[in-house]
């Protein structure tokens, strides 16, 4: 008190806070100005982080979601008995070795009638996947009776098929209003079609526009190449290509002659549908792609012309495919359904057929093994290191080193794996037992790190409570302080489980890379897991593939997220506040 | 004490013969206790009568707790602590190594200041000690046992139609006559309270105080107290301790109106500085 | 003595202990006085004596309201314990001082009219002497928290009992050889045992001290002189 009230000689002088004054007004608003810059920085911060997020879900959400959707020819076949059971004996195994894709062949001819010659069918069957039949085959084990009579049943089709579809970056477009009388001179094979008004003046002043722009990025090409110093060699055949192009565009002939790196253009005539090769402003000469009815003449507006605007050399799907494709879809036989199939096989080198069941399972049974190992060892160690080792040099060293071990690079325990199991064990490789070994490995310090801190949350009120009723210091742990502890282990664990679950590159070392087909059924058979079928699917050049990875990670995604929900439920439902 | 006809004496006769009459259940002599390198208790040496209270006062960190914690051996659970002396209870010393400290302490039960009842339901709480020692043969045995420590605890009105509900959802009054009860339910010689009152509101501290008074018939209680005017209540012997020492030892009632040693007098008028 | 934390609280107990000493030196004064107006006849000083007491009563009924509230917020333990409880007891005994002396200045006031013998007065002034002395020396001991000087105080009560015995008698023999003077006799006798009593409570006040300072009464029998209770003087008729 006295120390208060004695004004000694260096006595600050008493100052309060005031309210009024302009420095006190100034320090407040400075302060609120810092505070509000802190908000806004906070506020940026969460939305860089959230924008990115958005971006990357909506990237793989929109990538993926084709993915779990398939297209499907839904038609009805005869189910030939020739074709699959010639002897009419009617077991299983010879119902299984049927050639159900001929008849899925079959009933696609039946769709559209009449292709003849060996090049026109084959792309016509180029459509269907080499598992079409496969849904038939499941059907008639199903029911031997359907065999001998028409069913209806899904064809599966191709992937470029498919992706076609899907893709909605080549159009079609149809010019409907022709002037003149067209008379195709025949209905298979290559044709000239007659018309009576130059309706095609139209498409070759088009086809000159776009030779003349290609030709103009040609030359802009060369310039570029010129200026970064290329040789005249090494130009020498860009030269010559827009010559040629210049040549092509600048000759005011009647007559042009359409290639793979135009937009194509058919006509649409008595039922059948033309591919043009050549044309001048009245008349085309093609191939047949569908077979005409009859040579009949056309009225002006009963035929069309039909121009895909995308080259065919972009496409994955040629013009005949497409034709047919699009025939089919205008007979309303094309179906866009869910892809069941896509969670119930395994991997495979068609597209269409390749799903993640493989991948799934073996991410399971991989799972299994590492929490099989790391919830025991990691809980027993975490146990001991923080309530029964003497605190010494030696429990320190170990410490330290178990919390190193969370920060060392996951391949390194991806080369142990392979050092110790593989060789040393002599394990199998690429199977989920090594896997699962090499993720306990990986995962067992993240446990043990949080296990000891679950363990240190529980106040020491509690074990001393066990202890003065007579407990054991063993007792006291297992009976009170470990349940305490258990929604923090969990929640640790299901973390560590996450994290082992997204992990690839250990795995890539103990040869869990390799392309499996068949969905594993044990420890020891070779499998994959989904990171690593995501891997590989990324590295396919088909564009079916990437839609198939963009699904995997969504899948991945999911599982990753039911996996910290779980988490934070655990946490919520059985923490214990004090 | 001598036997004139000295009129304090006369005011607390029953208590002095009382005390007269037991003999000392727990004997200290020359306790020494190390924490490392510090030297927290020094040569305590204190008789602690059978069947009745026995409050230790003093500042803070004067090793008060530190000597209860040296009866039930609770000081074996700090890795750094070192116990010299002797400790006999009815005559056996408590540091023999060839005695189980975890027996011990089934028989010397221990109340801690903050009530820490187990996130357990208020059944299994009292349970639990007469469960791993085995003190039931059957269920029927064990609802008694609970009932009777939950009756002893002057708990069971209040709890008998609740013993599922958490132990954690009562009262701070009530946690603490529940950990009373769970103590009381291995049926301890002796129990030992560490501040037992100071989270609670003056009602609780009343209901604990009452309890004491009741449970000093049967169990030889020791409490530790930063109330001077709770050891005068409910304690008839009571401990000074200061640095580590043992300054005085002696009647309740002769501490509290005319201690000898000038720093009890001191502590207890609120003149340490 | 080392400082209680609690300043205000020791401020408290020296309150307690300046207005024992304001109440001790009251009494001392009252008692003076109520002899000097007896022996100096004169019923003014006697009235003045007997008003005076109103103040004493006023202190004693503000010391026992501050000891309650202490009791009630600082729960005083140990010797601050023995200080509160003494402060109240020696407030009563000396409120009862005081009244005993009011009421030798009342009888100062009734026999003012009288002529005393002249040997009566020599007692009777012997003994307020001896009782103001005691009264002085217990307050000084009280305020000293002298324990040795208190029990010479407590000692010293014999003395006043005999001088009081003396009185006594020689009261008795003037009434016997004339009646007359059993009236005034009748009132000096109360004045006697008055005095004898103001004696009395300072050996209680004595008694409270070594309480107080030494947390014990004082041993043994405390030694008692008046003998008057059992004298009986027969009548010089017979």
């Amino acid at each position: 008190m006295t120390d208060l009230t004695a004004g000694g000689v260096n006595a600050p002088a008493i100052r309060r806070v005031e309210f009024d004054t302009e420095e006190a007004k100034a320090r407040l608003r400075r302060r609120y100005r810092s505070e509000f810059r802190f908000k806004v920085y906070g506020f940026a911060a969460l939305a860089v982080t959230t924008t990115f997020l958005l971006l990357l879900l909506s990237s793989i959400v929109s990538k993926g979601i084709p993915g779990f959707f398939q297209n499907v020819i839904v038609t009805d076949v005869l189910v030939d008995a020739g074709k699959i059971d010639p002897e009419g004996n009617g077991d299983a195994a010879t119902l299984r070795a049927g050639d159900y894709t001929a008849i899925a062949r079959a009933a696609l001819a039946e769709a559209i009638p009449g292709i003849e010659g060996r090049q026109l069918k084959k792309e016509l069957n180029g459509l269907l996947s080499s598992g079409a039949g496969d849904a038939l085959r499941e059907q008639v084990l199903a029911d031997p009776s359907l065999v001998g009579q028409r069913v209806k049943t899904q064809l599966l089709l191709a992937d470029e098929a498919d992706v076609f579809l899907k893709d909605s970056s080549t159009t079609i477009r149809t010019i409907a209003d022709t002037r003149g009388i067209a008379t195709p001179t025949g209905t298979t094979g290559d044709v000239t079609i007659f018309v009576g008004a130059n309706d095609f003046a139209d498409d070759i002043a088009e086809v000159k526009a776009e030779l003349k722009a290609k030709a103009a990025a040609i030359m802009e090409a060369i310039e570029r190449r010129k200026a970064r110093g290329a040789g005249p060699e090494s130009l020498k055949d860009l030269e010559r290509e827009a010559a040629d192009l210049r040549i092509r565009y600048e000759a005011a002939a009647t007559s042009e002659t359409l290639d793979s790196k135009t937009p194509s253009r058919l006509v649409a005539i008595n039922g059948g549908i033309v591919k043009v090769k050549e044309m001048t402003p009245t008349l085309v000469k093609g191939e047949v792609i569908i077979p005409l009815k009859s040579t009949a003449d056309a009225a002006p507006g009963t035929w069309q012309i039909r121009v895909y605007e995308k080259p065919e050399s972009n496409r994955n799907l040629n013009d005949r495919g497409l034709t047919f494709l699009e025939a089919l879809k205008a007979k309303g036989l094309v179906e866009n359904r869910f892809n069941w199939a896509f969670f119930t096989t395994g991997d495979s080198r068609e597209a269409e057929l390749a799903g993640i069941q493989g991948a799934l399972v073996g991410s399971i049974l991989t799972l299994l093994v590492t929490i099989g190992l790391c919830l025991p060892i990691g809980v027993l160690a975490a146990i001991y290191l923080e309530e029964f080792a003497p605190k010494n040099r030696m429990t320190e060293l170990i410490e330290i080193n178990i919390n190193n071990l969370a920060a060392v690079p996951s391949i390194v325990f991806g080369l142990l794996g392979l050092a110790v199991f593989l060789n040393f064990f002599n394990l199998p490789r690429s199977a989920p037992l090594v896997g699962g070994l090499v993720l306990a490995l990986l995962v067992l310090p993240t446990i043990i790190i949080a296990s000891r801190a679950a363990l240190k949350s529980v106040p020491p009120s509690i074990r001393e409570a066990a202890l003065g009723v007579g407990a054991s210091h063993q007792q006291a742990v297992f009976h009170h302080v470990l349940p305490l502890a258990m929604p923090g282990i969990m929640t640790g664990t299901i973390i560590g489980m996450a994290h082992a679950l997204g992990e690839t590159a250990p795995l890539l070392m103990i040869g869990m890379i390799a392309f499996i087909v068949d969905v594993p059924t044990s420890l020891t058979q070779a499998a994959t897991v989904l990171p690593v079928q995501i891997f590989l699917w990324s590295d396919l050049p088909e564009p079916a593939f990437k839609m198939k990875t963009a699904a995997a990670i969504m899948v991945l995604l999911a599982v990753l997220f039911v996996m910290n929900g779980l988490a934070i439920w655990l946490r919520k439902k059985f923490e214990r506040r004090w | 004490m001598d036997m004139r006809p000295d009129p304090l004496i006369m005011m607390t006769t029953q208590t002095a013969q009382a005390t007269v009459a037991a003999k000392p259940k727990i004997v200290a002599r020359n306790v020494n206790v190390f924490y490392g390198e510090k030297h927290a208790l020094k040569d305590v040496s204190v008789d602690i009568p059978e069947r009745s209270v026995t409050s230790f006062i003093g500042p803070s960190g004067c090793g008060k707790s530190t000597f209860l914690r040296c009866i039930n051996r609770m000081n074996d659970t700090v890795p750094s602590c070192r116990v010299e002396g002797t400790i006999l209870i009815d005559g056996k010393d408590i540091y023999d190594p060839a005695l189980d400290p975890v027996q011990l302490r089934a028989r010397v039960g221990m109340v801690f200041q903050k009530p820490n009842p187990f996130p357990k339901s208020i059944y299994d709480n009292v349970a639990y000690g007469p469960r791993i020692h085995g003190l039931s043969r059957s269920k029927g045995e064990l609802d008694q046992i609970v009932e009777a420590s939950l009756r002893k605890a002057s708990l069971w009105e209040e709890v008998k139609d609740r013993l599922t509900d958490s132990g954690t959802g009562l009262s701070g009054g009530q946690q603490q006559r529940l950990c009373i009860a769970r103590t009381i339910a291995i049926n301890p010689e002796i129990i030992l309270m560490d501040e037992p009152c100071s989270a609670l509101d003056p009602i609780a501290t009343a209901r604990i105080e009452e309890l004491m008074e009741e449970l000093r018939h049967n169990f030889t209680i020791v409490i530790v107290t930063h109330s001077m005017q709770q050891a005068a209540r409910v304690s008839q012997q009571t401990a000074f301790f200061h640095l580590g020492h043992v300054v005085e030892v002696g009647e309740t009632p002769q501490i509290f109106t005319n201690p000898t040693d000038k720093r009890t007098q001191d502590y207890i008028t609120g003149r340490f500085g | 003595m080392s400082e209680h934390i609690v300043k205000s609280y020791e401020q408290e107990l020296a309150i307690l202990d300046s207005k024992i000493s304001q109440m001790g030196g009251l009494a001392e004064q009252l008692v003076g006085e109520a002899f000097d107006a007896l022996a100096s006849h004169n019923p003014a000083r006697a009235r003045a004596t007997v008003a005076s007491d109103a103040t004493i009563d006023l202190i004693h009924r503000e010391l026992e309201e501050q000891v309650i509230l202490m009791i009630a917020r600082r729960q005083p333990l140990a010797n601050d314990l023995r200080q509160v409880i003494s402060v109240l007891k020696v407030a009563g005994e000396l409120e009862r001082v005081g009244d005993l002396a009011k009421n030798v200045a009342k009888r100062a006031q009734t026999v003012s009219g009288e002529t005393h013998p002249k040997g009566l007065l020599t007692g009777l002034q012997h003994m307020t002497d001896l009782a103001s002395r005691q009264l002085k020396d217990v307050l000084d001991a009280y305020a000293a928290r002298d324990a040795e000087r208190a029990i010479a105080v407590w000692h010293q009560d014999e003395k006043l009992d005999a001088v009081y015995n003396s009185v006594f008698r020689e009261l008795l023999t003037y009434m016997m050889e004339d009646p007359r003077n059993i009236g005034l006799c009748t009132h000096l006798l109360f004045v006697a045992k008055n005095l004898e009593r103001i004696g009395d409570h300072t050996t209680n006040i004595a008694e409270t001290v070594n309480y107080m300072t030494r947390g014990a009464l004082p041993e043994g029998e405390r030694p008692k002189g008046d003998i008057t209770s059992t004298t009986l003087v027969s009548g010089p008729m017979r």
